[in-house]
């Protein structure tokens, strides 16, 4: 979860995740590095009182900064690719859980084995207890196990929203009349929050999602204890 | 409908639907609702030649696994009706 005046992304708890804060980071790094040349570039030129107004042609210069960009771009473009075909990889799920977007909550169904489906409220303020996060929190969180691919598909039963855990690098839009397929797959156990990231009205802010992963063994136990 | 329950695997043993070529992409819309249309005609033809029902299940615990539940209710009151617009 963020916590204040957090600047950066969250802790990776996924693979695919840890890949992104590697890129960012990689991106990030490109960023300074061209914005202190032009700060640096741009200092230069206006601290000097020599001029050259016959310029002809600047051959070499202009080389470098073509050639240079096209680098840079190709260095940026190459990991992305990569991390982008490896959110679509195929891996065998475990698991098929499904989540409906609703105005203004989520519910959940585990249908493989069993009928269980419920709702995930946000616990409202007053409510909380010492401790908990404010606007976060849920009645029913979402439990699953952990170091498992699960597939998960959301859709929506009224308006656009949008299924996101941003430790997981996980977004999803739910679209009503459409099931789209996003694969979770946690390397630690824990609770992992994430809030609804399509505009849907007036709670839109108030529809948070709580992931509780679980090791294998205890998923089992309450399965059949929930089913 | 055959009973969810009566499939379920021991504990340790998971099954869930299979990764389907036919439909490699997010959109798995058309992944539940054809399964949905398979079981169906599956158990019609079956009936209809007298023969078990069995291999349906198969088609059952895909569609029950990918479709919503709402869905799935919807389209069983449209068959119940005689509204359901798919081709069974």
């Amino acid at each position: 979860m963020a916590h204040p005046l957090q600047l950066g992304l969250q802790d990776a708890s996924s693979p695919i995740m840890e890949e992104l804060l590697y890129f960012h980071d990689h991106a990030l790094m490109i960023v300074f590095l061209i914005s202190s040349l032009v700060l640096y570039t741009i200092s230069l030129m206006l601290t000097t009182k020599l001029m050259h107004t016959s310029t002809m042609n600047a051959q070499m210069v202009e080389t470098m900064w073509t050639i240079l960009p096209a680098v840079i771009l190709t260095s940026i473009a190459l990991p992305s690719l990569r991390i982008l075909y490896m959110t679509d990889e195929i891996n065998n799920p475990l698991l098929t859980i499904k989540a409906m977007g609703h105005q203004w909550y989520w519910s959940y169904e585990y249908t493989d084995y069993t009928d269980l489906n419920f709702d995930s409220y946000m616990t409202p303020t007053l409510d909380l207890k010492p401790g908990e996060l404010r606007l976060l929190e849920v009645d029913n969180r979402t439990v699953l196990p952990m170091e498992t691919p699960v597939r998960m598909l959301i859709s929506s039963e009224d308006v656009l929203h949008s299924w996101a855990v941003p430790s997981l690098g996980l977004k999803t839009d739910a679209i009503p009349g459409r099931l789209n397929q996003t694969t979770l797959s946690a390397t630690r156990p824990g609770l992992f929050y994430g809030q609804c990231s399509e505009i849907c009205g007036s709670n839109h802010s108030f529809m948070p999602i709580v992931l509780e992963l679980i090791p294998l063994k205890h998923f089992e136990t309450w399965s059949t204890l929930t089913s | 409908m055959l009973d969810v329950e009566a499939q379920k695997p021991p504990n340790g043993k998971w099954w869930t639907p299979p990764f389907d070529p036919r439909f490699p992409n997010q959109n798995q819309t058309r992944n539940c609702y054809q399964n949905f249309l398979d079981y169906h005609r599956c158990v019609k033809t079956m009936s209809r030649r007298g023969k078990s029902t069995q291999p349906c299940e198969y088609y059952f615990r895909v569609y029950y696994s990918l479709c919503p539940i709402s869905w799935v209710n919807r389209w069983n009151e449209q068959i119940r009706n005689g509204t359901f617009a798919g081709k069974i």
